[in-house]
């Protein structure tokens, strides 16, 4: 049996390349290797043509399996809501005072009321929850209208002033500066002021003790501690939503101030907010 | 050049198909032994159990990815201990340096998976259809009932082994006795099936089909290895010094008769007397296959052998040779095993100071500080507590600070957290400083907190700060 004679280097040629004496040889590749990149082109062809490929004037061509990343974004929300199915029926079937009890449930509460509240809440109240001026810090433990888990619930519910809906939180200061010369809404500026103890006229804030007594204890109470129920806020301690120096008290006697909040029924499902307010009571402040 | 070799030049060759001859001898037993070894680690290694507990897997050697484990007997790495593969990986590439270094490429030869593989896909080629000459014989026959019947089986049987791999391969990933149930019983993720799909093609193809073609095209390594090796490595080679010129024997010639023992043996297909060529994967099957022949025709052995080529001059001259330990000890060799040793020695150690759990905290930045009603400034802080044990345990939480800040955890009355076995958890951390406190108004105080294990009494402790109300 005579083997067949392999090829020596000596049978190739070069490339005609020559660098110090080194040739280099122009060996051909395997035939496997040719019909590799034959058949990746068949693929690439195939490619083009099962999935979006070739650029249009707007967007592309769809491909025959229909096959888009959006569709594939679509598929993984539905995904997960169907896999949240079973817990957000949990949510909405427990009382919001039981929710902590359940770790479960508190996950999937905080971590989903921090998603709504970054898109829905965090334009007025900030990314942290820590207010603006005028904008409630909803970290720290002064509530205007309360500030346990069931209260918070119905203050996202239905808002605040919010006027379209019927069960709103409502409530208004007058504006004194109508009724009540500057000099006395000066004298109940440093009244307020001694009521946090900070920097006053004492003869002034003596002044004002009368005045206040008859003008603004019905809402804020004898002694300033604030009244929940109308959502009159305790000047007493020290937090200030619009700011404690006596020009800004002053503006704020003279021409009232009041806020207001959209309410979330509606806009939200009830879900979320249930998720949303678990999430701002365990921000620190919750009662 | 003529210019009939150019007309003939042309896109492609044809591989020319290669049959591997038995050959028996030292070398050959080894690689039966180390084929053995490296496929039993391969094909057992998933089904060794550990027990770690209840809620851990009791798997010896198993690579979780939906949980992020990596599980190694009585170790287990989280993804944040991800240098210990790092440093384990770079221990692989400078044993590769080290081994081609000293003996060439022995990884090649000996150790591959495409080595290894092929030599049982022959082996099982052989046992079918026969040794060498039968299996030219046969791919010359005509396509006769026996042919048809002796490839079938043939790639049947390497068709049960290419499955068999991929089969082991995903036991890895997923405990191996549920995984197996599961697999049989058609209950297995797509993506076990598509897994074992495609290794298996690759095992089929590979080992049957390409074997050669993969280490001579494909493989980036034999065109590294020439920067791993210098004149002092060993490596298989002919000393043509003996053997030429060639010739039948009882004439005037050199040792080797030309009986193409070692080039019929080779499964790359190469002609080892043709000097160290990139297709040569160091196997030494050829010197078995010469040191038979060499015997027979009673002359020394070692006309093919390990050698270094620094050492032929002195061999034709007859001068004694560098002894072997020398080649191996080289500066360039010490410096490998010292390296490899460092990083080895280093894993270790970080292995057993290692804590197991883990802790870290972050302040809350947005806002950096909340002023609570009666003055008193609160700072909010993520305390984030890893269990990286099969048990539950509870850890006690103190702090370490210039004023008496008081602590809180939300939503806990006790300064004690429990964190579940093989969990991390994220606890909600209030540090409230009275407006008294110099703290309450500074800039930034520093903060020491403690994280005590309840059982043991091991703590550990992060520096973080408090940030006060400067205004």
């Amino acid at each position: 049996m005579k083997k067949k004679q392999k090829k020596t280097d000596a049978d190739y040629p070069t490339t005609g390349h020559e660098w110090d004496g080194i040739r280099e040889y122009d060996k051909p590749m395997p035939r496997w290797w040719l019909n590799t990149m034959y058949i990746t082109i068949v693929w690439a062809i195939g490619y083009s043509i099962a999935y979006p490929a070739w650029p249009l004037l707007s967007g592309a061509t769809p491909g025959l399996l229909g096959w888009s990343s959006r569709g594939d974004v679509k598929a993984e929300i539905a995904r997960v809501n169907a896999q949240n199915a079973e817990i957000e029926a949990k949510l909405l079937a427990t009382p919001m005072e039981n929710i902590a009890a359940d770790a479960d449930l508190a996950r999937f509460a905080t971590a989903g009321g921090k998603a709504v509240f970054q898109t829905y809440c965090s334009q007025c109240h900030g990314q942290g929850a820590q207010g603006f001026k005028g904008y409630p810090n909803l970290q720290d433990d002064d509530w205007l209208w309360g500030g346990d888990i069931a209260t918070l619930e119905t203050t996202i519910r239905h808002g605040i002033r919010f006027e379209a809906d019927e069960d709103t939180r409502y409530s208004e200061m007058p504006k004194f500066g109508e009724f009540l010369e500057h000099e006395e809404i000066a004298s109940i500026a440093n009244f307020v002021r001694s009521l946090s103890n900070q920097e006053h006229d004492a003869m002034a804030a003596e002044a004002g003790t009368e005045l206040f007594a008859e003008n603004c204890s019905s809402c804020h109470g004898d002694k300033g501690t604030g009244d929940r129920e109308q959502g009159a806020p305790n000047l007493t301690d020290a937090i200030w939503l619009f700011g404690a120096d006596e020009g800004t008290i002053e503006k704020t006697i003279t021409f009232s101030r009041f806020g207001v909040m959209p309410a979330w029924q509606g806009r939200i499902t009830d879900a979320q907010i249930k998720q949303v307010a678990f999430y701002v009571h365990q921000l620190g402040g919750g009662e | 050049m003529s210019s009939d070799q150019e007309q003939e030049h042309r896109l492609f060759e044809y591989s020319e198909p290669v049959f591997p001859q038995r050959v028996k001898g030292w070398f050959r037993s080894l690689k039966w032994w180390l084929m053995a070894f490296t496929l039993t680690v391969y094909y057992v290694t998933p089904w060794l159990r550990w027990d770690r507990g209840t809620s851990l897997p009791d798997q010896a050697v198993l690579i979780d990815l939906s949980h992020a484990r990596l599980y190694f007997f009585w170790i287990e790495i989280w993804p944040h201990e991800f240098y210990f593969i790092a440093g384990l990986l770079i221990m692989a590439g400078l044993g590769l340096f080290l081994f081609t270094s000293a003996l060439g490429r022995v990884w090649c030869g000996y150790a591959c998976p495409q080595t290894v593989w092929t030599d049982l896909f022959i082996l099982v080629e052989r046992w079918v259809e026969g040794d060498r000459n039968a299996r030219i014989r046969l791919l010359r026959a005509k396509w006769s009932f026996t042919k048809w019947r002796k490839r079938i089986t043939k790639w049947i049987l390497w068709m049960l082994i290419a499955i068999a791999t991929g089969g082991a391969w995903v036991f890895y990933f997923a405990d191996a006795p549920t995984l197996l149930v599961d697999l049989l019983t058609g209950n297995a993720a797509f993506v076990a099936y598509g897994t074992i799909a495609v290794m298996a093609v690759i095992t089929f193809v590979f080992g049957g089909f390409m074997r050669e073609q993969i280490c001579t095209y494909m493989c980036p390594w034999p065109r590294i290895q020439a920067a791993m090796m210098d004149e002092h490595s060993l490596t298989v080679s002919y000393r043509e010094w003996r053997g030429e010129p060639r010739g039948k024997q009882g004439q005037e010639t050199g040792d080797c008769i030309d009986g193409m023992a070692c080039v019929n043996v080779c499964p790359q297909g190469i002609d080892i007397r043709e000097g160290q060529q990139v297709e040569c994967i160091t196997c030494a099957l050829c010197i078995d296959a010469c040191d038979t022949i060499m015997e027979k025709i009673g002359k020394p052995r070692g006309l093919i052998d390990y050698c270094a080529l620094s050492d032929e001059e002195d061999e034709r001259g007859g001068k004694a040779v560098v002894p072997v330990w020398k080649h191996v000890l080289r500066l360039r060799n010490i410096i490998y095993v010292s390296l490899w040793s460092i990083i080895g020695i280093a894993l270790v150690v970080m292995l057993f100071i290692r804590s197991d759990f883990g802790v870290s905290v972050n302040p809350d930045r947005n806002p950096r500080f909340v002023t609570l009603s009666d003055g008193t400034i609160r700072n909010a802080y993520d305390l984030r507590l890893s269990n990286q044990t099969g048990d539950a345990r509870v850890f006690h939480i103190s702090i370490k600070t210039e004023d008496p800040l008081r602590l809180e955890l939300q939503g806990l009355t006790e300064l004690l957290v429990e964190v579940p076995a093989d969990k991390t958890i994220h606890q909600r951390v209030y540090l409230f400083a009275k407006q008294a406190y110099p703290t309450a108004h500074a800039e930034n105080s520093p903060v020491r907190f403690w994280v005590e294990e309840t059982a043991s009494g091991n703590r550990t402790s992060v520096d973080t700060i408090f940030a006060g109300d400067t205004r």
